[in-house]
């Protein structure tokens, strides 16, 4: 018996809408139909009216469940691609994002983003969308990497006061399987990890942790030994576990799946340098996907993205640093 | 009407004399209107997501002037607490959300509200309601938090203050309709438009569309056309508004009108409404004087944090 990762979407979903009567459900085709990735599947059945199709308004979207939030409900909001989330920008970053802090009155909803590409998606079904949420203030952002996180942090996020923008990888939704839910217990906002290494870092988060890990074992090979860290959360972000492992190896790789300019892994290397420069013998670096849009086609689509090949590369660059 | 009206004079000064920082936005013109919506909702059980021009709105449906005076003088001690300004204030926990600057979002905001206590079981009798100008209905958020509403069939009243100017740009440059009424026949609501300078009938269609609701026919629009008689805030000497539209029966005063119709229809006379403005007055220094009277947000001893729960940044 295995679990997959949308099956722990879907179970972490359904034991909410049991365990607590102000959780419920808004998102396109998530009814009748299941969702466009069946992450919902069954529990119009079960939940009836806290199950509720959406018309395609992801802007409408949010700020119906900032409302619901505000009188005492708890929605997780299903986009249906990360992608569209742009059209709800205004009321993630300005609405939901500006709550707390103008009003004192905390807006827990859940908005779940099926992220990330997988092959033939294309630029508007593929992309990434952590850095541009970390930005602003007031969100928390979710990238889970395995099963048992999948289901333990949404179990957490949706239980949380605050608004929190979840990252669901969809190339993990099925390839990635798991014997059990249950993880090792690690609250939100710590980061694990993954592999233990003594001769680089690799800090990462969602999909990539697996690739990072490809490219572990094929450098275990030549007797290289990499640390691999999973954030787990971008932010807020356990810098300190990001820290003792750079103490420990001495170089750092930060790598991502979204844009080069900004974002998380520039994120890190800006802190780790200002707040561990000691701690390296090497310069950081890092390794994100390209600057165009994420292409359709599979070959372009695969080099787009850091793979276990562009990824032990750059950690042989490092290690040679 | 007349308090709005009093306090919002009041603003408009301490802003022109320096003692308001960032902008000052009035109502002037709409105090029918706006006092027409408010005073139909019931505080405690309605939600109303006020805009810019609804200090008489807020005024009617119960909020305390003194978060009025306290938000725009910067007092710590206001709902806002120095975080936020002007117009952007609110409780949300009473009923009241705080207002963002982007138009339209309101109407999403409170249909969300209206949904949890469907989901609750405490829809029943309750109405939603928020504001809205007609630059605003340009919107994708409008028309997204409109049309959702309206697949929801919820207790929602969208009241549209047609005032011919988004800040300086006409209404023949935000939209091709003759009225925006006929965007209710398109999103399959309900609606009424009304002559926002006369309060007797504003007041009219206002119970009217808020009654709709109550009783569970789904979203109405109310459209009134109206003069918004200041800038758009007050900074701004509204020098795009043509003379002979100021000069027409839209650019009357509405508080004029509607004393004219409280005083014909016996409801008061002319001593009695002296004697509120005095009131008015009163009150508006009263709660002028305390916010000045406190003390702004101090820097060093704000939290900084935009997450409920610590340790989430």
């Amino acid at each position: 018996m295995s679990v997959t990762y949308i099956d722990a979407i879907h179970q972490a979903q359904l034991e909410l809408l049991r365990e607590d009567k102000t959780v419920f459900l808004y998102g396109q085709d998530i009814g009748n139909f299941g969702g466009a990735f069946k992450a919902t599947k069954g529990f119009k059945e079960e939940f009836g009216p806290r199950v509720l199709d959406a018309p395609i308004s992801e802007d409408a979207m949010i700020g119906m469940a900032v409302g619901a939030a505000i009188n005492g409900m708890r929605p997780i909001v299903e986009m249906q691609f990360a992608d569209f989330s742009s059209v709800a920008f205004n009321q993630l970053v300005n609405q939901a994002g500006t709550h707390y802090y103008r009003t004192g009155i905390p807006i827990p909803i859940t908005v779940r983003m099926p992220c990330g590409g997988t092959p033939g998606s294309g630029p508007f079904h593929s992309q990434m969308v952590e850095s541009i949420y970390a930005h602003y203030p007031g969100l928390v952002v979710v990238t889970p990497a395995t099963v048992s996180d999948a289901y333990q942090l949404l179990k957490e996020s949706v239980q949380l006061d605050d608004p929190v923008i979840f990252c669901e990888h969809k190339f993990l939704y099925r390839w990635l399987k798991s014997a059990s839910l249950k993880g090792d217990g690690l609250p939100l906002g710590k980061a694990r990890l993954t592999r233990a290494g003594k001769h680089a870092t690799v800090v990462t988060y969602s999909a990539m942790v697996h690739e990072a890990v490809r490219a572990a074992d094929r450098l275990a090979e030549e007797g290289w030994e990499i640390e691999v860290v999973d954030l787990r959360s971008v932010k807020p972000l356990d810098i300190d576990t990001v820290l003792a492992s750079v103490a420990r190896t001495g170089r750092l790789l930060a790598l991502g799946e979204g844009f080069p300019w900004g974002g998380v892994t520039a994120e890190v290397v800006s802190r780790v340098v200002a707040e561990g420069f000691h701690l390296l013998d090497a310069p950081p670096l890092r390794l994100n996907a390209k600057d165009t849009p994420i292409p359709y086609h599979p070959d372009l689509w695969a080099a787009h993205r850091p793979t276990p090949e562009s990824i032990v590369e750059k950690l042989r660059e490092l290690l040679n640093l | 009407m007349l308090t709005a009206r009093t306090l919002e004079n009041k603003l408009s000064s301490l802003y022109k004399g320096g003692k308001i920082v960032g902008g000052v936005y009035l109502g002037t013109g709409q105090e029918a209107l706006s006092a027409s919506l408010g005073a139909s909702l019931i505080k405690g059980k309605d939600c109303f997501s006020p805009l810019i021009r609804d200090q008489a709105g807020r005024t009617a449906f119960g909020e305390d002037m003194l978060d009025a005076t306290r938000t725009h003088l910067g007092s710590a001690r206001g709902p806002m607490r120095g975080r936020d300004g002007n117009i952007h204030r609110g409780r949300p926990h009473q009923g009241m959300p705080a207002m963002i600057s982007h138009l339209g979002t309101a109407v999403s905001v409170i249909s969300g509200m209206l949904i949890a206590k469907r989901m609750k079981g405490e829809l029943d009798g309750i109405v939603g309601a928020t504001s809205i100008g007609d630059g605003a209905t340009s919107t994708g958020s409008f028309h997204e938090g409109l049309n959702m509403a309206a697949v929801e069939n919820l207790p929602l009243v969208v009241v549209i203050a047609d005032n011919q100017f988004a800040y300086s740009t006409p209404r023949n440059r935000q939209f091709a309709c003759e009225s925006l009424l006929e965007r209710a026949v398109g999103y399959g609501v309900g609606g009424v438009e009304v002559d926002g300078t006369d309060l007797k009938a504003t007041l009219a269609g206002m119970q009217q569309a808020v009654t709709s609701a109550r009783q569970g026919f789904g979203p109405q629009l109310v459209v009134a056309r109206l003069l918004r008689l200041c800038g758009h805030g007050e900074h701004d000497d509204a020098s795009y508004v043509p003379q002979e539209l100021r000069d027409s029966l839209m650019g009357r005063d509405c508080l004029d009108v509607g004393a004219s119709q409280i005083i014909e229809g016996g409801l008061a006379t002319a001593e009695d409404i002296e004697i509120w403005r005095k009131e008015a007055v009163e009150e508006v220094q009263e709660a002028v004087a305390t916010a000045q009277r406190e003390r702004g947000p101090d820097p060093y001893e704000e939290d900084w944090r935009a997450t409920s729960v610590e340790g989430m940044q």
